[in-house]
């Protein structure tokens, strides 16, 4: 029951993408063919913290949830803390059966993704 | 008032008519004997109850109650036809078609037909989903013994030209198996003019119960079998088994009133088909899998492009609908009905199959549509893939990062 309710909860929250900003990087994974898409952004203020998350989403409920979750827990961590987030935590939390691990998986490489893309811009950045 | 969740799956099973579960309460509890005991009243008198179940089954097909064998539902038709008649003829050849949109229970059957030394060509299809005979005439070969097509598709609905390929293989001297599992209720079939050899049936696609179906064998010209569940010879040494009698029963009631009805019955359910499919029809990219006119009235199977249709029943939990069907909606693979259809995977992922049936009202489909308003634009906000398209951004052109 847990992950029915969990699943229900956390889906049925709608998130809408800040637009590009000073501060907001973009970490996009999946692919349609796969069934799953997962774009997840991030504005990061000062000291690397992040402030705000928000995703959008192509996939099953868990793939939805899994992102969900995820721009929940990064609020207030530094990126690097963010990066210590692991799929297993995520799969535990969300109670996930093993068919979807994959989505846990998915939403661990969402988090890198943006964060590579924050420090790609803010070396860009510091490098200009 | 409108009772949730709402059944709109009837291709996965339909629920048994009041009128069949009061014909077969009898032969649960008082007439309970062996149809094969000959020596006494009780198996006389469920004996007298299967042959006319038998009679009513053949009546809906226009067959001869002589041409109709007991097994345990379609699934066990389709085994016992191919793998019956692929062994028995052969010495003949070893080469079967067959389709791969075909279900399951024939294409799984078919790959053990391979692991045993026969040769089996999956023939693809339009991207209507109907098969060309010009490319179906071209896999023929001299040493094809079996070619098996369904009628009705399962997912898709679609009616496949059973007649002209029969007549292609009867002049062959092919036999010719269909899958009518989909088709009893929905379309006529005639087996005095339509050259069919085998023909399987399913009481529980049709407000029959579950674990009981037929397999037509034809007379004349006679086709044979080897017998694949051995025993005491029943039903002329076709299918050894006991007979349930109860489920037999069932099942020759619930194709009675299907003879009956289906004329009005299905010109009502195809009003309320095209009633959903105008409503869903103003929301943007939707997409119908297979021909429109070759089609049952029962089913509508759309794509909601950029929306993943396992989030989509989920939510859209007030509906009891399938993203394919009941047998592979465990596994996370899109249908591979509507991949043989050349369809892209972001909208092979994104396929919901209605299917309508007896007791389906207006109301129930006015809940859905607005049900499907609602949501699908929520989901559509949620996407990524929306957002890019609206953008403007060719979705073909990305490098995704597959995983």
């Amino acid at each position: 029951m847990k992950i029915h309710v969990t699943l229900a909860r956390l889906a049925r929250k709608t998130r809408a993408s800040p637009k590009e900003d000073e501060g907001v990087a973009t970490g996009m994974v999946g692919a349609p063919a796969c069934g799953d898409v997962m774009k997840l952004q991030i504005k990061v203020g000062k000291g690397g913290v992040i402030e705000d998350a928000k995703f959008k989403t192509y996939g099953c409920g868990s793939a939805i949830a899994s992102s969900s979750l995820v721009t929940e827990w990064v609020k207030g961590k530094t990126v690097e803390q963010a990066l210590d987030i692991k799929n297993t935590q995520i799969a535990e939390e969300l109670a996930l059966p093993p068919v979807k691990i994959h989505c846990s998986i998915l939403a661990e490489d969402a988090i890198k993704a943006a964060v590579a893309d924050y420090k790609k811009k803010h070396v860009d950045q510091a490098a200009g | 008032m409108l009772k949730l969740p709402i059944y709109l799956d009837y291709s996965a099973t339909t629920p048994v008519d009041p009128r069949v579960a009061d014909k077969m309460i009898p032969y649960l509890v008082e007439k309970f004997g062996n149809p094969a005991s000959r020596s006494h009243a009780f198996g006389w008198e469920t004996e007298a109850a299967v042959e006319e179940a038998r009679e009513e089954v053949a009546k809906l097909v226009n067959a001869d109650a002589k041409e109709i064998v007991w097994t345990s539902g379609a699934t066990e038709s389709n085994n016992l036809a191919l793998k019956g008649a692929a062994q028995f003829y052969a010495g003949k050849g070893k080469h079967l078609v067959t389709v791969k949109t075909e279900h399951k229970a024939v294409l799984d059957t078919c790959r053990d037909l391979e692991r045993l030394g026969f040769e089996v060509t999956y023939l693809d299809v339009q991207d209507n989903g109907l098969i060309d005979l010009e490319a179906f005439k071209a896999v023929l070969r001299p040493d094809t013994i079996v070619v098996s097509v369904m009628m009705v598709n399962n997912e898709i609905g679609v009616i496949q030209p059973i007649a002209e390929i029969g007549e292609i293989c009867r002049a062959k001297g092919i036999i010719f198996h269909v899958d009518a599992a989909q088709a009893t209720g929905k379309v006529v079939i005639d087996l005095a003019t339509l050259k069919v050899d085998l023909m399987s049936f399913s009481a529980h696609k049709t407000y029959g119960p579950k674990g009981i179906g037929a397999l037509y064998v034809r007379r004349k010209p006679r086709v044979r079998l080897t017998a694949q569940m051995h025993g005491g010879g029943h039903e002329r040494g076709f299918r050894s088994g006991t007979l349930a009698t109860h489920q037999i029963v069932g099942m020759g009631e619930a194709f009675r009133l299907a003879r009956l009805e289906m004329g009005a019955e299905n010109e009502r359910i195809r009003m309320l088909r095209d009633r959903l499919y105008k409503g869903l029809s103003d929301i943007d990219e939707v997409y119908v899998n297979g021909d429109m006119e070759q089609r049952v009235p029962h089913n509508l199977n759309i794509s909601f492009a950029y929306v993943e249709g396992e989030s989509l029943l989920m939510a859209v939990k007030d509906l009891a609908v399938s993203s394919g069907s009941a047998c592979t909606s465990a596994s996370l693979e899109p249908s591979y009905v509507l991949r043989a259809l050349g369809r892209e995977d972001e909208l092979a992922h994104s396929s919901i199959r209605f299917t309508l049936g007896r007791f389906t009202t207006e109301e129930e489909v006015d809940y859905a549509v607005k049900l499907l308003h609602e949501k699908i634009s929520r989901l559509r906000e949620l996407s990524p893939l929306w957002e890019m398209v609206q953008e403007g951004v060719d979705l073909s052109t990305v490098q995704w990062a597959a995983h």
